[in-house]
């Protein structure tokens, strides 16, 4: 399936049965496929007039106590910025799906991760977050798109599908039974505050979704209370896959679709013996601060890679609390990375050990072929050895077998000894190196010490 | 003691915020008659503008969401789609309905939602200190149009109910008065007939008010109502202007 | 092990759907593939292009940017791609519309006459058909029996009659370079 059709599908088997939207590529096949399956699930898909109408419609569906969805594309999701605040304030559940292609302004119909600081600052006007779900696989885009309804009921709160145009064109396999008929989680509570039109009772009072709070004092409570809520989100929701990160020199961070291409450079940088790692944050908002800063144990460096001119890579920096050198490494305007751009940058990070690595790698492949080329005259040897033991030639073979597997030796030596004066040679320039970061530390703690 | 007057379940104790002479309340008084004698008005769903209706949650003792400005509509229109059953109402203001959400209403209106509009024209906005407002009449003088609203410069007022009319998404577009005793009943009757179109499913309605702001126009409230009279209804006439119910009633 | 294929034509020579059948056969055969055609205005009626990729394990990049096997059905897209191809991988051309033209010398050169088989076979629409049996002759990505599963799948019961015709032009396909 393509990966909207996906996103749709799997939002109306967890359950959404509203969806209001506009136009816009590269997200269009989401209203098209709802349009065609919500009549017959009994749901209702309606074509708004612009994007501010839908994300009002939204709102007051969301208010009304549905599962309710709207899906657009970077300009359009500026349009529905003010609505999203106003959810925000009324805290009203709701899931936005955001297929970014550049900007800004009309910009293209590429694939971009530009929107990166509107959807994990908030995005529109006033004090709050929203939790960003990046997925980076079809497969992954149902799964996130069904918890993201979830996340919305259980706090109150819209989420945010972060993916591109990659994502939403792509067609990969994807499980739908898994995904097929999800019911909400079980600790979701009934929806007692929604304006559903309700008598009044005891449990239920009259419901008001509003975001006005006229009163300063009471408006400040109110955002109190969205940042404890914010809190918990930060505290159980956050997630992150991490690969090849145990041993990682050059650890990458990228998400969504960058990531997949940022994967494929980690493995040819690791053919190369370069040791990297990647932290894939899978939530953009809360971010995986925790995780990120789990890999500076091995982490020399940091790699940040994106479709943009450099968003998350702020995050990062934050992360890493400049502990370590952070890089980036981006395209954006609907450009997207090659592997082969990222596995250049990250050479050019290894740099000079990673030179090093490479001699010992070679000296280890040469002495592997010098064994291999032995093992194999040894064998071919052996077979031949009960017809040709009385062979008249034999001896004279004999002798021509050990002079060449003399020179072998004596390569193979000769790599041995070369490969340990350059690990000694290191080893030295490491002590130093070891020393030189002791001594600063010290005047590092010093001046700390000085300040306070 | 025999009781003669009876304030309406329909409308919460919360004294009205609004200002002296200013018949917003009467409006609010009588949608929520309305409401309450048609037996909708404790499931039924408000959705209130920005404007001067702002706190419309506050009063109206029924759910209630506050909409981004203009929205109101599109508000109504998900909540309507959850709840087809359901009374579902707006309540806005010329600017609110008629400047920025000029797109909400009209696409609300011709996709015939089955909403009720309760739309408030007092040719001004009134909450942000008397701004010149897309309904402002020619040569009325505003805080933005100081030299009286010039036609030439910026254009004519907006007629909505004339405007919306010509859609076939709307049942009934009905524009009232509430300056005097037998406009104010004339007004509840054709709310009531609003609602009760809504609730057979016919389609859009929407009950255009024709209302007074004497502070903002510099009037005392009796002036005013009779400014309502002389300036505001030969520029706004009053009327049915959709009705596809009609033939048979009258 | 890891096979990336960028088929690349005229929007309405069924250049989408030949990277489709590619990665549907893969999927039978339980590889992971991905699927990415271009997007935009391009596809109306001007370039169409498609990168399958199908692998043993996870896909990284679902993008084939220096394509291994490279699959020509126009010749805008033989002039736009070729220079990216990996040295040492395949191309195939459809030589009824390219002629003419300087090739590489550092990738295997296969010409397949994709329309003049179809024509042969009285049927121009196999155009596409022939050219997707060439890449399995020239790859084997997977068996020939996957590929009719899937290719009969595809057409499913409404238009099973068209699977013969379909599986002929494949076969004339694959035989130029089994």
């Amino acid at each position: 399936m393509k990966g909207n059709e996906a996103i749709a599908e799997a939002a109306i088997q967890a359950g959404c049965r509203f969806f209001f939207g506009y136009p816009i590529t590269p997200q269009n096949q989401i209203p098209e496929y709802m349009s065609k399956r919500m009549p017959q699930v009994g749901g209702c898909f309606l074509q708004s007039e612009s994007e501010v109408a839908a994300i009002n419609m939204v709102y007051g569906a969301g208010g009304a106590g549905a599962r309710v969805m709207t899906s657009s594309s970077s300009p359009g999701i500026s349009l529905k910025q003010e609505g999203i605040s106003y959810i925000v304030g009324a805290e009203v559940p709701c899931v936005i799906v955001n297929m970014v292609r550049g900007g800004p302004g009309l910009g293209s119909i590429q694939p971009a991760q530009s929107d990166y600081y509107q959807s994990t600052r908030g995005g529109g006007h006033g004090d709050y977050r929203m939790p960003v779900l990046a997925p980076g696989s079809v497969q992954e885009a149902v799964t996130l798109t069904q918890d993201a309804f979830d996340l919305a009921d259980r706090y109150r709160t819209p989420v945010m599908v972060l993916g591109d145009g990659l994502i939403g064109q792509m067609m990969e396999p994807v499980d739908m039974e898994q995904a097929s008929n999800r019911q909400p989680a079980a600790d979701l509570q009934e929806k007692t505050w929604a304006a559903t039109g309700h008598k009044p009772t005891q449990e239920a009072p009259r419901a008001i979704i509003n975001s006005l709070y006229i009163d300063p004092v009471v408006l400040e409570q109110h955002c109190m209370k969205l940042q404890a809520k914010y809190d918990a989100i930060e505290a159980a929701e956050c997630r992150w896959q991490e690969e090849m990160v145990d041993d990682a020199e050059i650890v990458i961070v990228a998400y969504g679709t960058t990531a997949r291409i940022a994967r494929s450079a980690m493995r040819k940088c690791r053919e190369k013996g370069i040791k990297v790692g990647m932290i894939r944050p899978i939530t953009l908002w809360p971010f995986p601060n925790a995780a990120i800063r789990a890999t500076l144990k091995t982490a020399k460096k940091f790699l940040c890679v994106e479709m943009s001119t450099g968003q998350m890579v702020d995050d990062v920096r934050l992360a890493v609390e400049g502990q370590r050198p952070v890089e980036f490494y981006g395209r954006t305007g609907g450009m997207v990375p090659t592997v082969g751009e990222i596995v250049e940058k990250l050479e050019g990070m290894a740099g000079e050990p990673s030179a090093v690595e490479q001699l010992i790698n070679q000296t280890t492949a040469a002495l592997d072929q010098a064994a291999t080329a032995a093992q194999e005259t040894f064998a071919g040897f052996g077979s031949k050895i009960d017809a040709k033991v009385n062979d008249p030639a034999f001896i004279e073979k004999t002798e021509a077998f050990k002079q060449k597997t003399g020179e072998l030796a004596d390569k193979a030596f000769d790599g041995l000894a070369k490969g340990a004066t350059l690990l000694g040679e290191i080893g030295s320039k490491a002590f130093g190196a070891l020393s030189d970061l002791i001594g600063g530390n010290k005047n590092q703690n010093n001046n700390k010490e000085g300040n306070e | 003691m025999a009781v003669v007057f009876k304030k309406t379940n329909m409308l919460t104790d919360k004294p009205f915020h609004y200002c002296p002479g200013c018949t917003h309340g009467i409006i609010h008084r009588l949608v929520a008659e309305v409401l309450e004698e048609l037996g909708i008005g404790e499931t039924a769903i408000g959705v209130a503008p920005v404007g001067c209706a702002v706190f419309a949650y506050d009063y109206f003792n029924c759910d209630m969401m506050e909409a981004a400005h203009g929205r109101a509509p599109a508000v109504a229109t998900g909540a309507k789609r959850v709840h087809p059953d359901k009374a579902v109402f707006t309540y806005q203001g010329d600017g609110d309905l008629a400047s920025i959400g000029a797109a909400e209403i009209v696409h609300a209106a011709t996709r015939g939602e089955k909403i009720t509009v309760i739309f408030v024209n007092n040719a001004i906005y009134g909450m942000t200190g008397g701004q010149m407002a897309p309904t402002t009449l020619p040569g009325q003088v505003t805080t933005t149009s100081p030299y009286g609203r010039d036609t030439n410069h910026c254009g004519f007022p907006v007629h909505v109910s004339e405007m919306l009319s010509t859609l076939n998404g709307p049942a009934y577009i009905e524009r009232v008065s509430v300056h005097d005793v037998p406009n104010i009943k004339k007004a509840k009757a054709a709310i009531k007939k609003a609602f009760t179109l809504q609730m057979e499913g016919k389609g859009f309605t929407m009950v255009e008010v024709i209302s007074s702001c004497p502070t903002n126009w510099g009037k005392t409230p009796k002036e005013a109502l009779e400014w309502v009279k002389s300036d505001m209804l030969p520029a706004y006439p009053l009327g049915v202007y959709k009705d596809i119910t009609a033939g048979g009633d009258e | 092990m890891e096979k990336q294929f960028l088929i690349a034509g005229f929007g309405g020579q069924g250049v989408l759907l030949i990277g489709q059948l590619i990665a549907k056969a893969a999927m039978r055969e339980e590889y992971e593939v991905s699927w990415m055609p271009s997007y935009g205005p391009e596809m109306r009626g001007g370039e169409a292009n498609c990168a399958v990729v199908i692998s043993d394990e996870e896909i990284g990049s679902p993008l084939v940017t220096e394509p291994p096997v490279l699959v020509a059905m126009n010749r805008p897209s033989l002039a736009k791609f070729m220079p990216k191809m990996a040295p040492g991988g395949i191309l195939l051309y459809n030589a009824s519309l390219i002629e003419d033209v300087e090739l590489r010398d550092d990738v295997t050169v296969i010409p397949v006459p994709c329309n003049q088989i179809a024509e042969e076979l009285g049927n121009q629409r196999t155009a596409n058909m022939v050219m997707l049996g060439a890449v399995l002759g020239a790859t084997q990505f997977v068996s020939a029996d996957s590929l009719k599963e899937t290719l009969r799948e595809w057409l499913g019961e409404k238009r099973a009659a068209m699977l013969d015709i379909n599986w002929q032009a494949i076969e004339r396909g694959q035989a130029l370079n089994a």
